[in-house]
């Protein structure tokens, strides 16, 4: 096995891509005010859909989209139900992701264990030629390239556009939006829709690239709550949100290496494991950020303020 | 410039506004004033379309306007300066700025931000979060915002209240300029001083319609006279004890709540007293009555209760002391639990707990409290009465200090009674009651001494006997100097 750093750190960025993607949606939605828990279920129900889709229609872009949109309806449903009608999100959400696994694998199995199409990698011409960043950077399926291109975007959105700006007000108060003459309802629901759609692209880049295949568990069981998870610990700020991603991924890769190097413990160890531990790193950086020191303090934030609460006009 | 017309505004079956007429003209400054609950705020919050109005016409330069949401209101250049600011603490002083602009222009927003912060004399930081700046800041970023986003008539809630007395000159200052301007400014407000300071006329709500309307100068009493019921001579108030123990001593403490905190407060409250906590609504008496009963430490300063300092502890409230929130339901009571259910909660007794245990004691505070109830009833079906009743009866005996925030809020007359000759009745031999009410009647026909809190500080110590209904609404309007530390 290849295990020089660059290949290690180009095989962080493909591990990572999914998740990259699905913290981003769920940081938008979040900084909306919005709380989607039916992420887990909804990764798993857009893989499958991509899946399908592209096995089909033998159309990559296709499964693509139709993964977006099934993530996209999701949130679409969570927003009604926890916006428009201002019910609980957090037992929307909850039901969600149950009803989206379940569904996944109810719909797919026919397609379980079949082959299907994959994305292929495509080298950046020239840039994939540069020592050591071609190939952590310049070596990938498109799907990871998105994901790469989704950070800044994301940070770009968020805080250099006037939309941005309107989604942040919207968590962290309704009423001032609504007296600004915005209906902070509208931005929210928009907000948490476009998450969605995020999280539903995750799905697809498992499905079709890196865990590629279907079938019951997919390999993306669990990711949902890591990525529910990076979002609180990264302070709702897209850096630092991305950041554990990366980390949970390489955890991931690590597991994967020892679990070649240690044949003798069950190889089930080594797949649980990052989850504890990302856990546990987690909570060692927040505490460790707590200390206010000025690189810190740059990345710290707070929840927004009325995350998790419907606004109901006065 | 802005002309309303017979406005009407009711909530259910509750009128809050009724026929209110108001012309305000451009380069004016028009005064409202009224108690708590007169309608200044939801005829505001009509005027910037923050809720619908029932009835009536709106004619703003000219024109009759809708005003069916604040977009509407913004459009015409209507914007309200919120009492609490409606910003977003986390974001910076710029971002808040550029909130709800159609245009997104970071670099000429700074421009203008700064030009308009000078214009005033204002210093913001636009790189800032807003949670850093002070209301009187938070204040002054809202106002330029206004003016920025090309407000001509502005609508400032109570500007005054918990800001510093240099912003408030500031603010003073931005006001006439903007008078000067042309704009029209509507200044809800209680204090009458600003009033005669700023305002060119004058509206005086009371009971959701308009009780007076006055050109400057302004007669001061014939305002207040508009602004409060009058009543007939106050039923003789209880006799003032003299001379009993300290029940309750507080010494140059200091605690934040409420709108004004409370700053330096001292006094000494004796076994037998009735003591009425007067004000405007978060003047301090509020604040006063949680530090009194140990739900709020207080910042600095010493209390003592019954002779001993006051430790914070859960466990030394409760056998001696209660307090009776004015927010029954959402700080008195659980919702969704039953009579009996918090009557087991106050019994002292084992942690076991059977479907019998708590039902004897229930039904005995039933019967003797009259409550409108059965044991098994859950609170919120209990009308606002009965939920008083069911409050004081968890009152164990042997409680020297009483504590209530609005004891008769929302009761009718009979409930309002029988809970004021219930809570005499309850009056310890070594023990006081402390009450805080809006009600001026209330206070000089229970109290047997009145104690005035404006903006935090006790402003008037006084017998119920030895004073009238004038000098206490001239206090509760802050118009007696501070006498400080009484």
């Amino acid at each position: 096995m290849d295990i020089s750093l660059p290949s290690f750190l180009a095989a962080i960025a493909v591990m990572a891509a999914p998740l990259v993607l699905a913290a981003l949606g769920e940081t938008l939605t979040e900084k909306a005010g919005v709380v989607n828990l039916s992420l887990d279920g909804t990764i798993v129900l857009s893989a499958m859909t991509g899946f399908v889709v592209a096995s089909r229609s033998e159309s990559l872009t296709l499964g693509f989209v139709a993964a977006a949109l099934t993530g996209c309806a999701v949130a679409a449903l969570l927003a009604v139900i926890g916006v428009w009608l201002n019910q609980s999100q957090v037992a929307a959400g909850f039901a969600l992701t149950f009803l989206c696994r379940d569904l996944a694998y109810f719909l797919g199995s026919p397609y379980a264990r079949q082959q299907g199409p994959q994305l292929a990698t495509l080298p950046v011409p020239f840039f994939s030629d540069i020592p050591f960043f071609g190939k952590v950077l310049f070596s990938h399926s498109l799907i990871v390239y998105a994901s790469f291109l989704a950070i800044p975007c994301c940070i770009y959105f968020l805080y250099h556009t006037r939309h941005g700006l309107l989604l942040r007000t919207a968590g962290e108060n309704p009423e001032g939006c609504w007296a600004r003459g915005i209906n902070p309802q509208t931005v929210r629901i928009i907000a948490t829709m476009t998450g969605g759609t995020l999280v539903g692209l995750a799905g697809a880049a498992f499905s079709l690239a890196v865990k590629p295949g279907w079938g019951q568990p997919q390999g993306c069981e669990g990711i949902g709550w890591i990525a529910l998870a990076l979002v609180i610990f990264g302070s709702w700020h897209p850096l630092r949100v991305v950041a554990g991603a990366y980390l949970f991924g390489m955890l991931q890769l690590l597991g994967i290496y020892f679990q070649d190097s240690f044949p003798t413990i069950p190889a089930q160890i080594f797949q649980v494991a990052p989850f504890p531990l990302m856990i546990f790193t987690l909570i060692l950086i927040h505490l460790s950020s707590n200390r206010k020191n000025r690189i810190t303090r740059l990345f710290s934030g707070n929840p927004p303020k009325w995350l998790g609460r419907a606004y109901r006009r006065s | 410039m802005i002309e309303l017309t017979n406005i009407h505004k009711t909530f259910g079956k509750v009128h809050a506004l009724t026929g209110v007429n108001l012309k305000a003209e451009a380069g004016t400054i028009h005064g409202i004033v009224g108690e708590n609950g007169a309608g200044k705020s939801t005829l505001m919050k009509v005027l910037t379309g923050f809720i619908g109005r029932s009835g009536g016409e709106i004619l703003f330069q000219g024109q009759k306007v809708r005003l069916d949401s604040p977009k509407d209101a913004l459009r015409l250049g209507i914007g309200m300066l919120y009492q609490e600011p409606l910003d977003f603490p986390q974001l910076s002083v710029l971002d808040n700025f550029m909130a709800g602009r159609a245009v997104f222009a970071p670099v000429e927003a700074r421009t203008e931000l700064a030009r308009l912060a000078a214009t005033f004399g204002f210093t913001l930081h636009p790189d800032n979060r807003v949670e850093e700046l002070t209301i009187g800041e938070r204040q002054q970023l809202e106002l330029l915002r206004l003016i920025g986003d090309g407000a001509r008539l502005l609508i400032l809630d109570e500007p005054t209240t918990g800001i510093s007395k240099e912003q408030q000159d500031l603010l003073f200052t931005a006001l006439g300029k903007l008078k000067t301007d042309g704009a029209t400014i509507l200044l809800v407000s209680h204090k009458l001083e600003e009033i005669d300071l700023l305002c060119d006329t004058v509206t005086v709500l009371r009971h959701g319609r308009v009780a007076a309307t006055r050109q400057r100068p302004f007669d001061r009493d014939a305002l207040l006279q508009a602004m409060f019921d009058s009543l007939p001579e106050p039923q003789a108030p209880p006799e003032p004890k003299r001379g009993g123990i300290p029940v309750l001593e507080f010494e140059k403490v200091t605690g934040s709540g409420g709108r004004s905190g409370l700053q330096k407060v001292s006094i000494t409250i004796r076994a037998g007293e009735v003591v009425g906590l007067a004000g405007i609504d978060g003047s301090g008496q509020g604040i006063f009555l949680k530090i009194a009963c140990g739900l709020v430490p207080p910042e600095s300063g010493r209390i003592l209760r019954f002779g001993a300092p006051l430790q914070g502890k859960a466990k030394e409230t409760g056998r001696t002391t209660v307090f009776l929130p004015a927010d029954r339901l959402g700080e008195g009571l659980f919702p969704g639990m039953t009579v009996r259910e918090h009557h087991l909660l106050a019994a002292p007794g084992s942690a076991l707990i059977t479907s019998a245990t708590g039902l004897t004691v229930s039904r005995r505070a039933i019967a003797t409290h009259s409550i409108k109830g059965q044991p098994e009833t859950a609170v919120e079906d209990l009308s606002g009465g009965n939920q008083q009743r069911l409050l004081l009866s968890f009152i164990p005996d042997g409680v020297r200090l009483i504590l209530m925030e609005n004891p008769t809020r929302g009761l009718d007359v009979h409930s309002a009674a029988w809970t004021w000759r219930h809570l005499h009745s309850r009056l310890h031999a070594d023990g006081a009651i402390v009450f805080a009410s809006p009600d001026l009647e209330e206070l000089m026909s229970q109290a047997s001494r009145i104690v005035v809190f404006y903006n935090g500080k006790i402003v008037l110590d006084t017998p119920t006997r030895a004073t009238d209904y004038q000098r206490l609404s001239r206090a509760i309007t802050g118009q007696i100097d501070p006498v400080g530390t009484c």
